[in-house]
């Protein structure tokens, strides 16, 4: 007999309620429906792998600083690389994004999956946009004198000064990777939770999907 | 020491932008080459067959 009181304990009963939510099968399974096996379903992942190279090149600018590459040849190509695995990102979660559009893949209680998407997309248009800000170039300062009067229009100018370089850099590269890798847990988790959206077809008559 | 010409782009850059302007929508070569390698890349994903893929008949 388990001790009432070590039942009710919350350490006990989050632990419950993720191994029960979350049985290991479910989380790392061997086996997924068939018709995963598609190109389509690559998106999702490329999304992902092009997410770890934007985050460890740009922790590798972050130990050199922003300045750096302007001045160094290891510095320009792992500031290129961070670019381009930007646009890898951007790329591939796009399609991703139009894939699952096309399949309504908010369907059978996937609506928070959708929503963490959505909201990681529009995350990542802030953290590229403060990218593009923190350049320390002629091209950051006149995307920011372009931008001011935009964000100043919209009142948000007095707590995000896009002219200041060192708020840009911070939202850059604290504040919005944190939301965005965040929302990416969340929103992988949901994924493994309740399963890749299956097509129309297999959605028997009668369901409401 | 640093030579950043071996670092220089490949095409050169130093020129005003080139854009497509139809109506009120304006968009630069550059990003529309992207939209339609991604729109490409879209429809390839959804024609081409998953290589090894055998359907057993179920999950």
């Amino acid at each position: 007999m388990t001790d009432p009181r070590i039942e009710r304990q919350w350490t006990t009963r989050l632990r419950k309620r993720v191994e029960g939510t979350f049985p290991p099968e479910k989380v790392l399974p061997d086996t997924q429906p068939s018709y995963v096996a598609s190109w389509i379903y690559v998106f999702g992942v490329l999304t992902l792998a092009a997410l770890v190279m934007v985050i460890a090149t740009g922790c590798a600018l972050a130990i050199m600083g922003p300045t750096w590459w302007h001045v160094s040849g290891l510095g320009h190509y792992i500031n290129s690389t961070h670019l381009w695995s930007v646009e890898v990102f951007f790329f591939a979660m796009v399609i991703h994004l139009w894939g699952k559009y096309f399949m309504a893949a908010w369907r059978g209680g996937r609506s928070m999956t959708w929503m963490t998407g959505a909201v990681t997309f529009l995350t990542s248009i802030g953290a590229a946009f403060t990218g593009y800000l923190s350049q320390t170039n002629f091209d950051s300062q006149w995307i920011a004198t372009q931008a001011k009067d935009g964000i100043n229009a919209t009142g948000a100018g007095s707590v995000f000064n896009v002219l200041n370089l060192g708020q840009m850099l911070m939202w850059h590269i604290v504040l919005l990777p944190l939301v965005a890798l965040g929302l990416t847990a969340v929103h992988v988790i949901l994924v493994r939770k309740r399963g890749v959206v299956p097509p129309f077809a297999d959605v028997p008559e009668g369901v409401v999907a | 020491m640093v030579h950043p010409e071996r670092f220089a782009a490949l095409f050169n850059l130093s020129h005003p932008g080139h854009f497509i302007s139809w109506g009120v929508l304006q968009v630069s070569y550059g990003n529309a080459v992207v939209i339609v390698l991604m729109v490409v890349a879209f429809v390839a994903a959804l024609l081409l067959p998953f290589p090894g893929h055998r359907d057993k008949g179920g999950r």
